[in-house]
């Protein structure tokens, strides 16, 4: 090893350790779980009190652009910090299908690269179709991507969940080798000067270029937000409840009458529009789409992010899929390792910490914060085992 | 969308070459029956361990990757390279079968460490599945870019001749090469061996306990810990032969990732065949390879192999989910 | 069946069923059943002196150049799978640069590595990093013709003059950019060249021609196929990257009984191509582009390779013994390889200009624009568009287990 790399593993396992620690400090464990009781005290509103400064913090990376969080000089920040940001929601929307209906779905990816081709079919000027404007194929690709789940998920979804598992993988490879294998869709040639949304800068350059990394992260933080508010109120409603408990225990669910077909396909259906909305996000970007780029081992990525932030948890996730991302960017002298890491780091988690980062929040009542400080006069406490963890109750790690 | 349907559906982007089929179809056979028994041995690996353990070992096919490099490392070693060489008939027969055997090793002590240290751990604490098959995801990409940081890049290794195929005879006048006819034969005698070992030894009856009911098996006095672990170490061995036959046919198949695609399509043959039934692995591999690389003359290229492979697994876990000769290892006539 | 019958028995079978193949083997290597038209080998002899012009440019100029502050940049791959090639350029750069520092003590120009794995998706963060430090006035990349096309905007728009040591795709000059300039002909050129030096020297009557499924091999293909004409016109296939069993192809090309291939792709599927090819009794030649002239190439299709031919606007730079020499210092040892000298000359160029008083990025670009010099490789001087005025591809042979040079073929 050079030195380089020794540098950028020490400055990796120095970045991984203060995660672990902030994950554990908002565990349930006696010693450390201070954090997480009093985040759970606080009304919602006072919650999003404390989250819009923070927000606002987020929103501002790539200006502030941190020193010791910096990737420059190799990559430009903003640019990487959009790939981060990318990278967490795909993250997010994974994770409704893996973390929240416990799903394991290996063929993301192929959602991704059909969001991707919807942008450039429809914006780049090497496609034939009649052209609309980007914004309009963020809204098509979701739509397109959720269909494609829906005809996927009716046959497969009734199977067992390993099966489930690989027939998604053959799809993932099946979207990829059509992406080669059919003209229209251009295989290695792929599309240029794919869309980007309007507006020009001073200078009169377009706002939105792929060297411009700020606004185009500054747009995915803002879809973020909005995916968040709409997740977590899918995850508090009754769809939420019905995804624990199937991916609690199928059998019981079905028995106390969850319509579990149903609500699996809707998990499967809303991450796959997520994903298809990743997708022509990157396609705009990186302006480029072929087919080189959406293979297994990006799809392994995404799966990666989800158990490393910890399936089932939002925030967790979020916060994997921007790991995920950053690491080949900020180690570069590690670049070449990038997948041995997270091959290995996979199967240290699920020895070790199946939970991820932070694990998930079993909450099952839709107002559990008051009901809890009404009956017991304390908050909530909280779970933080995903369904990774154990399968009998008696021995969780 | 209707805009979008018709733009992808109108160019002739597929293209039925049914006279190239109808002149080949037998050339066709004879080669998909090849590649099948190869895909038929990586499946035994994925439906043994999958009946014992109710795991789809993801890693199965690094276990084989391994072996392929095994082989073309034993093969170099005595003197194979990419331009053919001729010993005499004995040496090189004793050379396939050290190349075979070393390649045996290293993939069943493959199998081997992959199970001491990535599942069982995760069996002590009785782990729901999804969390085996992460770690087994995990396992293949270490074991992957293990050999990717090791070789240094992506490139494969330089092609390992072990010998010209010669016709042997002919059949509906097509000519079998002796290289599909020893591929063919040692696959098949290999399966009936271990199926044999299955259902005739003392070990064999292990297996099938396990398989059935572990707990019961437990308290019969099996050993259920070294019934897995020998459940791995065969899954590995054929992989290990597996991997000097597609060696064999593909003598650039050394790179780090060309594992993948043979284990998806290994895979599609167990489920294809009834996943944990050893039987229906012969049959699902040969049909496999013989339906995909029908699907290859017909479509003319080879990549469709690969999408003809997906499409099977698909359809057949859609109409019959439990494969042709029905699933489990345990029960029935296994 | 007790363990060791079981082995007993493993070990019998599989004796049996190799005692066929060896058979076989032992048969001697009779294997021609792929007819093709008696192909009369064709034999060109291999060059080894390379005509230099006398007044090619040196990095190291007249030793009296005075700067500060100024700094170069090469971006292209260091990692990844294509990083090889970029490892070439970078290394003729470094050469360039160290050659110029040591004789010229007033000016030490600083060189910047920036990686882009040749990857278009992550090109342009690089870039765009590479474009904001101000002290980088010029710029030796980016080698492929994916990511140069993904920043050539950019790079236009910051007026960073740069020189391509290995881009070759077309279009990338039809842009409007005035900042991208071109060290070498691009593949309008070296695909008709290619067909003449097939058809020509060669003396091949019937042609196959095989494109891999990338920008870069579509575009060779097309426009030798333009010039081969009814030679080729009866054996065409198509392969995709990462393909490694070409059964379909080899069926095609043998029955065509061709005396010529012609694979417009990648050594990566070139290789195994050209091998299966061999084996399955293909006596004919395999020609390849830059794309296929690699060590690697032999490495993998092994004594098949003796088959082959190059064409590449590349200079083999390893036959200018100084330069072979220097260079083996800066790459821990190895010899130049493809494009190598190319980038070289290019660094150089751009040194030149630095050492003239040149300070900022737009007066190096007009540098350039106006450049007019003998290189090691070519003589430089590009018309408007930034391509060269005229450029000449070079024909390459295996031969004794290495790639060897045999002359100029346009």
């Amino acid at each position: 090893m050079t030195s380089d790399e020794i540098i950028d593993l020490v400055e990796m396992v120095v970045l991984v350790a203060v995660l672990v620690a902030v994950g554990k400090l908002f565990q349930r464990s006696k010693a450390s779980g201070r954090l997480g009781e009093w985040w759970n005290s606080k009304s919602r509103v006072e919650q999003w009190a404390w989250l819009v400064p923070l927000i606002a913090v987020v929103v501002l990376i790539p200006v502030i652009n941190p020193p010791f969080l910096t990737t420059e000089p190799g990559t430009n920040f903003p640019i990487t910090m959009f790939n981060c940001a990318l990278y967490a929601l795909v993250a997010l929307g994974l994770n409704v299908v893996v973390g929240q209906a416990g799903l394991l779905d290996l063929g993301y990816v192929g959602f991704f690269a059909v969001g991707a081709y919807v942008a450039a079919l429809f914006t780049s000027p090497d496609s034939q179709l009649s052209k609309i404007p980007y914004l309009w194929t963020l809204p098509l690709a979701m739509v397109v991507t959720m269909f494609f789940g829906v005809v996927l998920g009716t046959p497969t979804l009734r199977l067992r969940g390993d099966y489930l598992a690989i027939v998604t993988l053959g799809f993932g490879e099946i979207v990829r080798l059509l992406a080669t294998l059919m003209p229209p869709l251009k295989g290695n040639v792929g599309f240029q000067d794919v869309g980007h949304p309007p507006g020009t800068k001073a200078d009169g350059g377009a706002l939105f270029a792929n060297t411009n990394g700020t606004p185009w992260y500054m747009l995915t933080i803002g879809i973020i937000l909005i995916v968040l508010l709409l997740v977590g109120n899918l995850e508090r409603s009754r769809v939420g409840r019905a995804w624990v408990a199937i991916r609690e225990d199928e059998d019981a669910a079905e028995m106390m009458g969850v319509p579990v077909f149903k609500f699996k396909l809707w998990a499967f259906a809303i991450g796959a529009a997520i994903g298809g909305l990743s997708g022509s996000l990157f396609a705009g970007q990186v302006s480029f789409v072929n087919n080189q780029k959406f293979d297994v081992p990006t799809s392994v990525l995404f799966l990666a992010a989800v158990v490393l932030g910890g399936s089932g948890n939002k925030v967790g996730v979020l916060l994997g899929g921007f790991v995920i991302a950053y690491i080949p960017f900020r180690f570069t002298a590690l670049a070449s390792y990038k997948y041995l890491i997270f091959g290995v780091a996979l199967v240290v988690l699920m020895i070790f910490r199946p939970q991820g980062l932070l694990g998930a929040r079993q909450r099952l009542l839709a107002r559990g914060r008051q009901a809890y400080q009404r009956l017991i006069g304390r908050p909530e406490q909280l779970s933080s085992d995903s369904s990774l963890v154990a399968e009998k109750a008696g021995d969780s790690a | 969308m209707h805009h979008l349907i018709t733009y992808l559906a109108d160019a002739p982007w597929i293209t039925f070459n049914t006279g190239a089929f109808s002149d080949q179809f037998w050339a066709s056979t004879f080669d998909g029956l090849t590649y099948g028994s190869i895909y038929a041995l990586v499946a035994m690996g994925y439906t043994l361990v999958y009946g014992v353990l109710q795991l789809i070992n993801f890693a199965h096919s690094e276990v084989f990757i391994v072996g392929v490099y095994a082989t073309v490392f034993a093969l170099n070693a005595m003197g194979f390279g990419p331009s053919p060489v001729y010993p005499p008939m004995v040496v090189l027969i004793i050379d396939l079968l050290v190349a075979m055997v070393a390649a045996m090793i290293a993939s069943g002590l493959t199998a081997l460490i992959l199970e001491r240290v990535a599942y069982r751990p995760l069996r002590k604490r009785n782990a729901p599945r999804l969390v085996f098959l992460i770690t087994a995801i995990g396992a293949s990409f270490t074991i992957q870019y293990l050999i990717f940081v090791w070789r240094g890049g992506s490139n494969a290794e330089p092609a390992t001749i072990m010998f010209v195929p010669d016709p042997v005879f002919e059949v509906f006048s097509t000519i079998i090469d002796s290289q599909q006819l020893t591929i063919f034969i040692a696959a098949i005698v290999l399966m009936v061996v271990t199926d044999q070992f299955i259902n005739r030894t003392k070990f064999g009856r292990g297996i099938r306990a396990v398989a059935q009911d572990p707990d019961t098996a437990t308290l019969m006095g099996v050993n259920k810990e070294r019934v897995i672990m020998l459940t791995f170490v065969i899954g590995g061995v054929l992989a290990g032969a597996a991997a000097l036959f597609y060696l064999m046919k593909v003598p650039q198949g050394a790179s780090f990732n060309g594992g993948f695609v043979l284990g998806i399509k290994a895979f599609a043959a167990a489920v294809l065949g009834g996943i944990g039934n050893i039987r229906g692995a012969l049959l699902g591999g040969l049909l496999l390879g013989v339906v995909s690389n029908y699907g290859v003359t017909l479509l003319g290229n080879s990549s469709w192999t690969d999408v003809v492979a997906f499409v099977v697994l698909v359809v057949v876990l859609m109409v019959r989910p439990t494969g042709l000769l029905g699933e489990s290892l345990g029960k029935a006539r296994v | 069946m007790s363990k060791a019958r079981l082995t007993r028995a493993l070990a019998l079978v599989a004796a049996a069923s190799f005692a066929l193949s060896a058979c076989a083997a032992n048969s001697d290597n009779g294997s021609g059943n792929g007819g093709n038209n008696g192909s009369t080998k064709v034999d060109i002899p291999v060059v080894t002196n390379l005509p230099v012009s006398p007044n090619a440019a040196k990095p190291a100029g007249d030793g009296k150049g005075k700067c500060s502050g100024v700094s170069l940049a090469y971006a292209g791959a260091k990692s990844g799978a294509n990083a090889q090639l970029g490892i070439n350029i970078l290394n003729g750069v470094k050469l360039a640069i160290q050659e110029h520092n040591q004789a010229n003590k007033d000016c030490q120009v600083k060189l910047k590595e920036f990686d882009t794995e040749g990857d278009p998706g992550k090109a342009p963060g690089v870039v765009t990093q590479l474009l904001s430090e101000s002290d980088i006035i010029g710029m030796v990349g980016l080698p492929f013709s994916g990511e140069s096309k993904a920043t050539g905007g950019a790079i236009d728009k910051a007026n960073l003059v740069h020189i391509t040591p290995s881009a070759t795709n077309p279009d990338l000059t039809k842009n409007g950019w005035t900042t991208f300039y071109r060290a070498l002909g691009n593949d309008s050129v070296q695909g008709p060249a290619a067909a003449k030096f097939i058809t020509g020297k060669l003396q091949a009557k019937v042609i196959c021609v095989i494109q891999d499924d990338s920008d870069y091999g579509i575009g060779l293909a097309n426009a030798a196929n333009q010039a081969l004409g009814a030679a080729a016109q009866g054996c065409q296939d198509k392969v995709t990257t990462g393909q490694k069993d070409f059964s379909a192809t080899t069926a095609k090309v043998i029955n065509a009984k061709a005396d010529a291939v012609f694979y417009a792709g990648y050594y990566a599927e070139g290789a195994p191509l050209d091998q299966q090819l061999v084996t399955k009794g293909f006596k004919g030649t395999f020609i390849g582009p830059d794309g296929v002239k690699d060590d690697q190439f032999i490495k993998q299709a092994g004594s098949a390779s003796a088959n082959a031919f190059f064409t590449c606007p590349c200079v083999p730079g390893e036959l200018i013994p100084d330069f072979a020499k220097a260079y083996e210092g800066v790459s821990g040892g190895t010899a130049p390889g493809t494009y190598s000298l190319e980038g070289y000359d290019a660094a150089t160029i751009l040194l030149k200009g630095i050492d003239s008083g040149i300070k900022d990025r737009a007066a190096l670009r007009d540098f350039v624009k106006s450049y007019d010099g003998d290189g090691f490789s070519k003589h430089f001087k590009w018309n408007p568009d930034g391509e060269l005025a005229q450029s000449t591809v070079y024909g390459y042979k295996v031969q004794d287990g290495k790639i060897q040079y045999v002359g100029t073929i346009s």
